[in-house]
């Protein structure tokens, strides 16, 4: 999900805009194409919105008192909504009861994400890096103007009033937001607005509850819970091998069913469309399709690896080359090989993959929980020859995501706008099955790795050539052109171009392997296994040099404070070195994506029988200014979990083309009987914030790893780990 | 066909055919969504409902094992025991994602409806058959035990 291109130069932009607010209290700039509407610059114009003052795009203080913040990203649990309510509440100096999260409208215009372009969407951990700013801003010009309408009412200098817990005060004096929301409407937008002093924070860095309510009481509506008038449910058999296509198909029975309304094809197979679930699900198991696997896939995960086997002996494409590695691990003594193998892997999100589409003469509208509003409005749009305008989104929750819902072939929307079209006016709910979803691919790419590295005389790494060899996930997307630099997905080797440690002959290829499996991000995307290799590797020159692993790394990292802070700090909170009980070791790994940075340290405890569990993790991250420093926690063990489970148990497979899982019960992931004891231990910071819902993941695989090598000498280097007994 | 259902104390006569799991009829046709689809397999917990106080997976339950029976959804939810435990999970803020938490808060119920104290390995016994992709397990534990102390 993150951009290279883009990253780099609205990163420029955004620390320029951080420059500023560096030195305490200071002036942000203010944008007058966020506010709400127009407005004259003397004022003239109200901005009062349905009842509320809308003093820009993301903030709404009603008369009730309310004041709702637009949220322009997905919630699929990270905990973006209260993460960013933290950010208004704290610039206002509201009171954390009166702040409500909205969904704000699919609408690039005002609503994009600022590290993305002109585009509006959730990912690369990227929600509170790009609004921090924008919504400090926000939150400081909403308080702004109802100070001024307070100074205005009592017929007193502004500087004489104070706000605290959402009470605007002047000695005896005092008002509401609400009762001041009106009057806020006719004051003018500022062109700057101070912003508060870090000191000065009341919210950020202080942990409140959550704002995504009803989701402990069942009241929370995700898209499979919409249920509209007239509507209709579709179930969908796609082909059982990525490629195939419908030859014909034989309708009579899935009709007959009770219930069944119709039979409609669609691009990647046939639904059946149904007054309710069941029925439709009962109608498409009842289809009779012949399938077209002539431009199928074919053959096997071993196939498939070996192929890539092959790949890495040829010379790839060079994405980054230090020195001369060829020659130093020629001269070198000792050199280390290992080959990395990874598995295709599904999000498996607890919401199987479902949408809800009307189309009518007006447009269409979407219920979903969107991970890329633009991308799919726009292939809505083109898919319907309409404008872009008249495809409206309604935002829902999404019960997990992970990348999933973020995919620039929009694949499951369009699907249900297919079936949406043949029946105009009638809302139609399309849900896949876990099975549908298991093996619906947009998996994270299968992946070889193969690397040899050196040591010098004194045991610090002398060389390290390292060859990847995968499917590129934005290669044939409108991403393309930003992410793929001369034949190098940047997705494909974050992680690795960048590996921090200091090696003077390094030389990083590429080989592009093409496949009809379609590919997508996962959580943590490239660092899901370049982490690994990377962490894995350096860990073995550790022990080759005789020394510590910590300490090694250490040494290795001296122009990587912030690696050698959370290392430092997980090291130490874990006991690092310290006794353990026969049959317990720890293991360690570092790792920065997406511009956090996470060390953790993991204990196993291995049998005799070569079983083994995860008993204990401990984690540090430097996520810059913590904002909600238990949401910050929450996804630190939510992504330990998440990288548990293909280090223990996932995995995708392939025998004759066809996808061998299909469930829970052979696409297993961790269980509360995985879960170890977590400990989050937050680095404190003053340098902006940066993303957790993903970094907390790839560094826990190779942490068990090492552990396990502690533990049984044993070095695993494919997922899910079997030890030898 | 018709099968009449007790949800929540009210009875609900749907007009559904007799093999549709009762997921299937509690929210398509009984109208509660709280209730939800994770696997359609007794794989993962997320469609987990009582069926006289005992957690079943009712996605895997055809509607005529259950007529007669009192069915009790997260909606339905009224006991001291439940309201520890939706109280633990908002102290403890359990929930990411959510949408495996209304089977987690009904499992989680029904543990400690039968033991007020559950040590770790009552607890994974219990809860292994819930699912959490977005791994809120540590909370979980943690909000079980908190619900445990606070009914005490």
């Amino acid at each position: 999900m993150n951009d290279f291109t883009i990253r780099k130069v609205s990163r420029r932009r955004f620390l320029v805009s951080m420059g500023s607010a560096g030195a305490g209290l200071t002036l942000g700039v203010y944008l007058p194409g966020a506010a709400a509407q127009d407005q004259s610059a003397d004022g003239a114009t109200s901005l009062l919105e349905d009842g509320a003052f809308a003093p820009n795009a993301f903030v709404r203080v009603g008369v009730d008192n309310t004041v709702k913040v637009m949220i322009k990203h997905l919630e699929m649990g990270q905990g973006t909504y209260t993460g960013l309510c933290t950010v208004v509440a704290e610039e206002m100096d509201a009171s954390w009861e009166q702040v409500v999260p909205a969904p704000a409208p699919a609408d690039a215009s005002r609503y994009n994400n600022l590290l993305w372009g002109p585009s509006q969407g959730t990912g690369g951990s990227t929600a509170m890096a790009n609004s921090f700013e924008q919504l400090r801003n926000a939150g400081a010009a909403a308080r702004h103007m109802l100070v001024a309408a307070a100074a205005e009412r009592w017929g007193i200098a502004p500087d004489k009033i104070t706000v605290s817990a959402g009470k605007v005060s002047a000695g005896a004096l005092s008002a509401t937001f609400g009762e001041l929301a009106e009057a806020a409407a006719e004051q003018p937008v500022p062109e700057e607005v101070a912003l508060k002093d870090p000191a000065d924070f009341v919210f950020i860095g202080q942990s409140f509850p959550r704002k995504d309510s009803g989701k402990t009481d069942g009241t929370a509506i995700f898209t499979q819970d919409i249920n509209l008038p007239g509507m209709l449910t579709a179930v969908v058999a796609h082909p059982p091998r990525f490629g195939g296509r419908v030859a014909s198909f034989d309708d009579v029975a899935a009709r007959a069913v009770n219930g069944v309304e119709d039979v409609v094809q669609v691009a990647n197979g046939v639904a059946v469309v149904a007054r309710d679930f069941w029925s439709a699900k009962t109608g498409r198991d009842a289809l009779e399709i012949t399938w077209d696997d002539s431009a199928a896939l074919s053959g096997s995960t071993e196939s498939m690896m070996a192929e890539y086997r092959e790949m890495a002996e040829t010379d790839g494409i060079d994405a980054r080359n230090d020195g001369d590695v060829d020659a130093a691990l020629s001269s070198a003594d000792t050199v280390l090989e290992l080959d990395f193998e990874f598995p295709f892997l599904a999000h498996a999100a607890m919401e199987p993959l479902n949408c809800v589409v009307r189309v009518d003469a007006d447009g269409c509208e979407v219920w979903n929980g969107e991970q890329m509003h633009t991308g799919d409005q726009m292939a809505l749009a083109a898919l319907l020859g309409i404008d872009v305008p008249r495809v409206k989104i309604n935002m829902l929750y999404a019960g997990g995501s992970f990348g999933r819902r973020a995919n620039p072939a929009a694949d499951y929307v369009l699907e249900a706008a297919m079936i949406a079209k043949t029946r105009p006016g009638t809302p139609v709910k399309l849900v896949w099955t876990r099975e549908d979803d298991t093996r619906g691919g947009y998996y994270r790419p299968m992946h070889f790795h193969r690397v040899r590295a050196a040591l010098d005389a004194d045991g610090q790494p002398l060389a390290w050539q390292q060859s990847i060899v995968g499917q590129s996930i934005v290669a044939g997307t409108p991403f393309e052109p930003f992410m793929v630099k001369d034949g190098v997905d940047v997705t494909m080797v974050e992680g690795a171009v960048n590996q921090p440690y200091a090696v003077p002959n390094f030389n990083l290829q590429v080989h592009n392997a093409r496949s009809p499996v379609p590919v997508l991000w996962w959580r943590s995307v490239g660092s899901t296994h370049t982490a690994f290799v990377c962490e894995s590797v350096i860990d073995e020159l550790a022990l080759a040099a005789g020394a510590d692993p910590v300490e090694y790394r250490m040494g290795l990292l001296a122009d990587h404070p912030r690696h050698q802070g959370v290392l430092a700090l997980a090291a130490e909170k874990a006991g690092w070195g310290t006794p353990l009980p026969e049959g317990r070791a720890r293991g360690v790994a570092v790792h920065e994506s997406f511009n956090s940075y996470v060390a953790q340290v993991a204990e196993v405890t291995v049998g005799a029988d070569g079983s083994f569990s995860v008993d204990r993790v401990v984690c540090a991250v430097d996520c810059g200014i913590a904002v909600n420093p238990d949401v910050i926690r929450a996804q630190m063990e939510g992504g330990i979990g998440f990288g548990l489970s293909p280090a223990l148990l996932s995995e995708i497979t392939f025998a004759d083309g066809q996808v061998v899982q299909s469930n829970f019960h052979d696409y297993q992931v961790i269980r509360i009987e995985h879960m170890p004891e977590v400990e989050v231990h937050i680095v404190p910071s003053a340098e902006p914030p940066t993303g957790v819902g993903e970094p907390g993941t790839p560094v826990i695989a190779p942490a068990v790893a090492n552990a396990l090598r502690a533990a049984t000498g044993q070095r695993l280097t494919r997922m899910p780990f079997r030890l030898a007994s | 066909m018709a099968v009449t259902l007790t949800i929540n104390g009210n009875e609900h006569t749907l007009d559904v055919a007799d093999d549709m799991p009762l997921l299937w009829a509690i929210r398509d046709h009984a109208g509660l969504t709280g209730t939800k689809f994770g696997c359609g397999l007794a794989l993962c917990g997320a469609c987990t409902v009582h069926l006289d106080g005992n957690p079943i997976r009712s996605c895997s339950t055809p509607v005529s094992a259950v007529a007669g029976g009192n069915i009790t959804t997260i909606e339905g939810l009224n006991s001291k025991a439940a309201a520890a435990v939706q109280a633990a999970w908002q102290k403890l803020d359990v929930v990411q994602c959510g949408y495996c938490q209304s089977g987690q808060i009904m499992s989680a119920t029904a543990l400690l409806a039968g033991n007020s104290d559950p040590d770790d390995a009552d607890i994974d016994a219990a809860m292994n058959g819930n699912i959490c992709r977005c791994s809120t397990y540590v909370r979980i534990r943690a909000a079980i035990k908190e619900a445990a102390r606070s009914l005490a």
